[in-house]
C-alpha cells in the first residue's frame, strides 16, 4: 500500500478498503525502518498523526462528506509552523520551540484531514541545496545512501522517494522544491508566488519563498496543490483570484497544439550529458504528442544567480534579525543583552546561514546598496521581460531542473559557488515570481542517478504545467515500463 | 554663570526641525488584529505578528492608512500616489522583528505647510511651518528596568518586556528646518506642537495625550552664528513629553549650544533626553558614527496607491480647521488677542466653548477656566481639563451667579468642592450650607448696626466720600461670613446713606 | 563601470556587529576569502543595471491590499510567553540593555 500513489491511497480509502489509521500506522512503520538511513524526519508525531488518522475514520464512519484527500498521510517540512509541534527549521537556534500556532498550510491541510506524520529536514534556515546544512545532520537520498536528496527541502523528497510518506510539503525560494524533486525521481511543483499563503513559513527570502506540492506523481502533485492553494487574508502578498484547475489539466495531460519554449541559456556548459540527453528525450517525447517545440532565448538570465544571491541574502539578513535570544528559542552567552545575542547568533545560525546574513547586511549597507541591492532588482526585471517575451513565443518554457545528478554529501561543502550552481536553471522562475515544476526525466547514462525535467508557466497559469508534465510523465513511464522511482534500490531495515 | 538666553539668542540664530510621533486611535494594531486599549495586562495584547514569531505576517490597517492621508491633507501635504513600506534595521529587545516597518524614501504624504500665531511683546506674529513628511511606522514594546537605584536604564540587572504597545499604529510627521524664528524658536515649536495637537484632536485620529504617550515629540535644535549661512551642529532631544516641555526642552538646549560655542567648543551630534524635573537635558547615544538602518523596501506588504476617489472622500470628511475655528469664536464671544491666547495657552478653549454652549455668557465662561479654575490647575500641575469640573458644572454655576443665587466668592468654594470630589454642584451647595443672603430686611438691619458702630465714617460718606463705605460694606460682610452679596450691600448702604 | 569590491577583515568584523553575531578569528578569516569570492561573482548585476530599467522589489504588481480595523483575538500570555527563554510576571525577561534610555 505505501508504494501507491496518494490518489490512489485515498480511494482505497474511501472504498473502505482500508482506514486511515491503518494506512497512518503503515507509514509510520515505514518510517521506522528506514528513517534512520535516510534521516528524512527531525520530529515524527507518531500520537499526532494516528489521532488525526482516527478522527477521519470515525467522520467516515458517521458517513460525513470528506474531502478527496482526507485520511491520506504527508510529511511536512520543519519550515512551516504547526500549533504545539517542534519547529526547528534544521537549525540550532530553535531547538525546542514550540509554536503557539498554526501556519495556514498547516491549517488547510487539517481542513482536508491530511495526516501529518511529522516534520521533515531541511537545510537550516532553507538555505542549501544538498541539505547538508541541517545542525541535525544530513538527510541521504534514498537511490545512493552517500549522496545528497536535493535541497533545501530534501527531507520531504527524501520521504516520498523512500516510501515513509506519499506526498509532502516543501518550500522554494530559488528552487528547493524542484532540484530535490530531479535528484530523486519524484514530483515537485512551486507554485505562482502568491498562490499558498506564506503565512506560518518561516521566512528566508520573502519575495522569493513560495510553498508547493512534493509528490510521487503529477496529479498527486496536483491534488495537493487545491488543497492548499487559495486566497489568504492573513498574507498581504496572496493572489486574491481562483486557484487555476490543476487535477483538471492533470487528468487531462494533453500537448497537443501546444508551444513549448526551449530556452537556449539554460543547458550547455555545465549541464552532464547524460542530464541534457534525458532533457532532449523529453522533447521528442513531447513533440511526438504533439507539442511545438520552438527555441526561446533569455539573455539576462546569465544574471540571475548573481541576483538571486544579493536578494535573498538581503532579505534573509532582515528575516532572520529576530531570532535574538530574547522572545523564543536559545539562548547563550553572559552579561548584557547584546552580548547574549551576540553569543547566541553565533552560536545558534551555522555556517552558511551567517554567512548569507553577513552578505546580505553587507549588500543593503549605505554605500554599497545601489550597486549591490539595487542592481540586482534591476536584474529581476530584466529576467521577468525576458520571461514575458518568451511567453509570446511559447505557453510553457522547459530547461533540465538542475545541471547534475545527485553529488556526494560533502563533496561541495566547501565551495559555495559550485553549490550555488545547483540552482541556475530553477532561480530565474522565483525572481519573476511565475511557477515551475520539476518531473523526473529518466536516469542519466553515466551513473544511473535521476535527473529531472523543469516546466515553467507565466503567473497564475499553474494548470498549463500540470497540463504538459502529466502528457510526458505518462510517456516516460511507458518508456521505462513504470514509475522511475520504481527503479530505485529497496531499503531494507538495518 | 550660566548663560542667560537673552545672551545666547543675541549671537546665535536657532534652527529647529521637530519630528513628532503619533498613536492613532484604531481598535487594533498596525498589522494585526491585536486591541490597542492603553493599560492592559502585560503581554495581553500581542499575537504572533506582533511578537514577531517565526512565520508571522503584517497585514495594514485600513483605518490607519486613512488616518494618516486625513492628516497628510489637514497638513496641505500632497499624498502619494504610490508609497511603500520599508524595513529599518536595527537589534532592540522591545523591538519584536528587530527591524521597524516604517517608511523611507516614499513616504505617503510629503511636503505640506501648518500656520501657527504666537503673541508676543510686540503683538502677535505668524510663522509658517514648513512640513517634509507624514509617513507610518509601528511602535515598539515597553520595557521595564529591574535592579539598580532608579529603575532606569543604566544600572539595572536585567529587563522586563511587555509587547502590548508593539505594533500600535504611529505616524511621524516632520518638519523641515525651520529657520527665522530667533529669539521665539521655543514658543513657536510649543505654538506648532500644540496646533498639530488640535488639528489631530479635531481630525479624530487619535487621543493626542502627551502625558500617556499618544503623542511625542523630538527637537532637533542647532545653533549658528548670526550672518552665518551654515548650519550648526544638532542635537535631537527625546522624551519630551508636554508643551511646556517643548518650549523648555528648546530653550535649555539653545542656551547648551550657544555655551559650548561661546567656549569654542563642538557641540556633538546626538540624541539627547529631556528631564521632566530639572528642564535639562543629558546626553543618549552618540550619532556621530550614524547608525546604518539598511532600509529596503518592506517584501512581506505591498505598496499603498490611493485612488483619486479615495483622496478626495477623506478630504470631504476633514474637520474645519482649528485655526478658523478659533477665529469665529473669537468674532463670535468678542474675546480680546490677549484672552484668545490665554486659553489657547491653558488649552481651555474647548471647554469655554462647550460652556457657552450651555447657556453661559463667554465672558463669564472664560474669566472661570481662565481665572480660578486655571489657578488651581496650575497649583496642582495638571491641565485644567482633568480637574474634576467640567463645562456642564461652570455653566450651572454660572447660571446661579446670574441668578444672584450665588456671589463670585461663594462660587469659588463651589469650585474648589468640585474640583475635591465632594459630589455635583446642587450637593455641594447644599452640605457646605451656602447660601446667599439676600433678604434685605435682615441685611438693612446689619447695616445699620454697622453704621452705628462707625458713626464717622457713616458721616463721610453722606458727606459724599464714596470710598470710605467700603470699611462699613466690610463690616456688614464680616457679620455676614461672606454670605451676603457685596454688591447688594453696597447698594443699601448707599442707599440708606443718601447716596444711591 | 562595476563596482569591484574588496572586502576587509575589519569590514566583515563591522558587518558581523552590524547583524549582532559573535565570529571568531577562523570564522572571520574564512568569511574575509568566501565573501571576497561571492561578491567577485555577484558584482556583475552592475553591467546590466542601467538607470532606465526600475527596480523590482514584488514579484506581482499588487497594491493595496489592506484589513478591516477590527480586534481580532490575541494570544493568551502563556502562549506569547510559552517559548521565552526566561520570564516574570508574565513579561519577556532579558539581560540588561544597554545603550539608550
Ligand atoms: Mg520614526
Ligand atoms: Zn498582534
Amino acid at each position: 500500500m505505501i508504494r501507491k500513489s496518494a490518489a490512489e491511497m485515498a480511494k482505497s480509502l474511501a472504498s473502505g478498503e482500508i482506514t486511515s489509521v491503518e494506512l497512518t500506522r503503515a507509514h509510520l512503520d515505514q518510517i521506522s525502518r528506514v528513517d534512520s538511513q535516510v534521516n528524512a524526519f527531525l520530529h515524527i508525531d507518531r500520537e499526532g498523526a494516528l489521532e488525526q488518522a482516527e478522527q477521519v475514520d470515525a467522520k467516515r464512519r458517521a458517513g460525513e462528506r470528506l474531502s478527496l484527500l482526507a485520511g491520506v498521510p504527508l510529511a511536512l517540512k520543519d519550515v512551516l509552523v504547526q500549533k504545539g509541534i517542534p519547529t526547528t527549521c534544521g537549525s540550532k537556534m530553535l531547538e525546542g520551540w514550540r509554536p503557539p500556532y498554526d501556519s495556514t498550510v498547516v491549517r488547510r491541510l487539517r481542513e482536508n484531514g491530511i495526516v501529518i506524520l511529522g516534520k521533515t529536514n531541511m537545510d537550516e534556515f532553507a538555505m542549501g541545496s544538498s541539505t547538508e546544512n541541517s545542525a541535525y545532520g544530513p538527510t541521504r537520498n534514498p537511490w545512493d545512501l552517500t549522496r545528497i536528496p536535493g535541497g533545501s527541502s530534501g527531507g520531504s523528497f527524501a520521504a516520498i522517494a523512500s516510501f515513509q510518506a506519499p506526498f509532502a510539503i516543501g518550500t522554494d525560494t530559488g528552487g528547493s522544491i524542484r532540484q530535490p524533486a530531479a535528484v530523486t525521481a519524484t514530483v515537485g511543483v512551486k507554485p505562482t508566488y502568491g498562490a499558498v499563503s506564506r503565512y506560518g513559513l518561516v521566512a528566508f527570502s520573502s519575495s522569493l519563498d513560495q510553498a508547493g506540492p512534493c509528490a510521487r506523481t503529477v496529479l498527486d502533485a496536483a491534488y495537493l496543490h487545491e488543497a492548499i492553494a487559495g486566497h489568504d487574508p492573513l498574507d498581504s502578498t496572496s493572489i486574491n483570484a481562483p486557484v487555476p484547475a490543476v487535477v483538471a489539466a492533470a487528468k487531462d495531460g494533453n500537448v497537443g497544439g501546444m508551444k513549448i519554449g526551449v530556452i537556449k541559456e539554460l543547458q550547455g556548459d555545465g549541464y552532464q550529458p547524460g542530464v541534457l540527453r534525458l532533457f532532449n528525450e523529453s522533447l521528442e517525447i513531447l513533440a511526438s504528442l504533439g507539442a511545438d517545440i520552438v527555441e526561446v532565448s533569455c539573455k539576462y538570465f546569465d544574471y540571475a544567480l548573481a541576483a538571486y544571491y544579493l536578494i535573498a541574502p538581503s532579505e534573509c539578513s532582515s528575516n532572520l534579525a529576530r531570532f535574538d535570544a530574547m522572545r523564543y528559542g536559545i539562548r547563550r552567552g553572559e552579561g548584557s543583552a547584546e552580548e547574549v545575542m551576540n553569543a547566541t547568533r553565533q552560536i545558534g545560525f551555522g555556517r552558511e546561514v551567517k554567512r548569507r546574513i553577513i552578505l546580505g547586511t553587507y549588500a543593503l549597507s549605505s554605500g554599497y546598496y545601489d550597486a549591490y541591492y539595487g542592481s540586482a532588482q534591476k536584474v529581476r526585471t530584466l529576467i521577468s521581460r525576458d520571461f514575458e517575451s518568451a511567453f509570446k513565443l511559447a505557453d510553457v518554457l522547459v530547461s533540465p531542473t538542475a545541471p547534475t545528478t545527485a553529488f556526494k554529501i560533502g563533496e561541495k561543502a566547501n565551495d559555495p559557488i559550485a553549490m550555488y550552481l545547483n540552482d541556475i536553471a530553477t532561480i530565474p522562475t522565483n525572481l519573476a515570481g511565475i511557477g515551475g515544476m520539476s518531473l523526473p526525466s529518466g536516469l542519466a547514462f553515466e551513473d544511473g542517478l535521476p535527473a529531472g525535467f523543469q516546466i515553467m508557466a507565466p503567473a497564475m497559469k499553474d494548470d498549463l504545467m500540470y497540463k504538459a508534465g502529466a502528457a510526458l510523465e505518462a510517456e516516460l513511464v511507458f518508456k521505462w515500463q513504470g514509475p522511475i522511482l520504481n527503479l530505485a534500490p529497496k531499503l531494507g531495515a538495518r | 554663570m550660566a548663560l542667560r538666553y537673552e545672551e545666547a539668542i543675541a549671537r546665535y540664530e536657532p534652527s529647529l526641525g521637530l519630528e513628532v510621533h503619533v498613536e492613532l486611535a484604531t481598535v487594533s494594531k498596525m498589522f494585526c488584529g491585536c486591541n490597542t486599549v492603553f493599560g492592559a495586562a502585560a503581554n495581553t495584547q500581542t499575537c504572533p505578528v506582533c511578537l514577531g514569531l517565526p512565520g508571522a505576517l503584517p497585514v495594514a490597517n485600513a483605518k490607519a492608512i486613512e488616518y494618516t492621508i486625513a492628516i497628510g491633507l489637514a497638513l496641505n501635504c500632497s499624498v502619494a500616489p504610490f508609497s511603500r513600506f520599508a524595513r529599518k534595521n536595527y537589534f532592540y529587545p522591545d523591538m519584536p522583528k528587530n527591524f521597524q516597518t516604517s517608511q523611507y524614501d516614499e513616504p505617503i504624504c510629503t511636503n505640506g505647510y501648518l500656520d501657527i500665531t504666537i503673541d508676543t511683546d510686540e503683538g502677535s506674529k505668524d510663522f509658517r511651518i514648513e512640513i517634509e513628511r507624514v509617513h507610518m511606522e509601528e511602535d515598539t514594546g515597553k520595557s521595564l528596568h529591574m535592579g539598580g537605584a532608579t529603575g532606569r536604564i543604566h544600572g539595572a540587572d536585567y529587563s522586563l518586556l511587555d509587547y502590548n504597545r508593539a505594533g500600535i499604529p504611529l505616524v511621524e510627521i516632520v518638519t523641515k528646518v525651520i529657520d527665522g524664528t530667533g529669539r521665539h524658536a521655543p514658543e513657536v515649536a510649543r505654538a506648532y506642537v500644540s496646533e498639530l495637537r488640535d488639528i489631530l484632536r479635531a481630525l479624530g485620529v487619535s487621543d493626542v495625550k502627551m502625558e500617556q504617550g499618544s503623542l511625542r515629540c523630538d527637537a532637533n535644535v542647532s545653533l549658528r552664528p548670526i550672518g552665518s549661512e551654515k548650519l550648526g551642529t544638532r542635537s535631537e532631544t527625546k522624551n519630551v513629553n508636554s508643551l511646556k516641555s517643548v518650549e523648555r526642552a528648546i530653550r535649555g538646549e539653545i542656551i547648551r549650544h550657544a555655551e559650548l560655542l561661546n567656549s569654542n567648543q563642538r557641540v556633538i551630534q546626538e540624541t539627547r533626553h529631556f528631564h521632566e524635573d530639572t528642564g535639562l537635558t543629558t546626553s543618549g547615544r552618540s550619532k556621530e558614527q550614524a547608525e546604518d538602518y539598511r532600509y529596503f523596501p518592506e517584501p512581506d506588504l505591498v505598496p499603498i496607491a490611493p485612488s483619486k476617489e479615495m483622496i478626495e472622500k477623506i478630504a470631504a470628511t476633514l474637520p474645519e480647521k482649528p485655526s478658523v475655528r478659533r477665529k469665529k469664536l473669537q468674532e463670535a464671544w468678542q474675546a480680546p488677542d490677549k484672552e484668545m491666547a490665554a486659553m489657547i495657552n491653558a488649552d481651555v478653549l474647548d471647554l469655554v466653548e462647550a460652556t457657552v454652549k450651555l447657556g453661559a455668557d463667554p465672558t463669564r465662561a472664560r474669566s472661570w477656566w481662565l481665572g480660578e479654575i486655571a489657578r488651581i490647575a496650575n497649583e496642582r500641575s495638571v491641565a485644567a481639563s482633568d480637574l474634576a469640573i467640567s463645562a456642564a458644572d461652570v455653566a450651572e454655576i454660572v447660571a446661579l451667579i446670574v441668578k444672584g443665587e450665588l456671589t463670585d466668592k461663594l462660587a469659588r468654594q463651589v469650585v474648589e468642592a468640585l474640583i475635591n470630589g465632594e459630589g455635583r454642584v446642587g450637593q455641594i451647595i447644599q452640605s457646605r450650607g451656602i447660601k446667599v443672603v439676600s433678604d434685605d430686611s435682615s441685611l438693612m438691619a446689619a447695616i445699620e448696626r454697622a453704621i452705628a458702630a462707625a458713626p464717622d465714617v457713616a458721616e463721610k460718606v453722606r458727606g459724599g466720600n464714596i470710598p470710605a463705605s467700603g470699611a462699613l460694606i466690610g463690616a456688614v460682610m464680616k457679620e455676614s461670613k461672606g454670605q451676603a452679596d457685596a454688591a447688594k450691600v453696597r447698594d443699601l448702604l448707599l442707599k440708606h446713606l443718601g447716596q444711591g | 563601470m562595476t563596482y569591484m569590491s574588496s572586502i576587509s577583515r575589519d569590514d566583515v568584523a563591522n558587518l558581523a556587529k552590524l547583524a549582532r553575531i559573535d565570529l571568531s578569528e577562523d570564522e572571520l578569516a574564512g568569511l574575509v576569502k568566501e565573501l571576497s569570492v561571492i561578491l567577485d561573482a555577484v558584482a556583475r548585476v552592475q553591467e546590466v543595471a542601467g538607470s532606465d530599467v526600475p527596480p523590482t522589489s514584488h514579484p506581482l504588481p499588487l497594491v493595496n491590499v489592506f484589513r478591516q480595523d477590527q480586534v481580532r483575538p490575541s494570544l493568551t500570555p502563556e502562549e506569547a510567553l510559552s517559548g521565552a527563554p526566561a520570564q516574570e510576571g508574565k513579561r519577556f525577561k532579558v539581560p540588561q540593555i544597554l545603550g539608550e534610555e
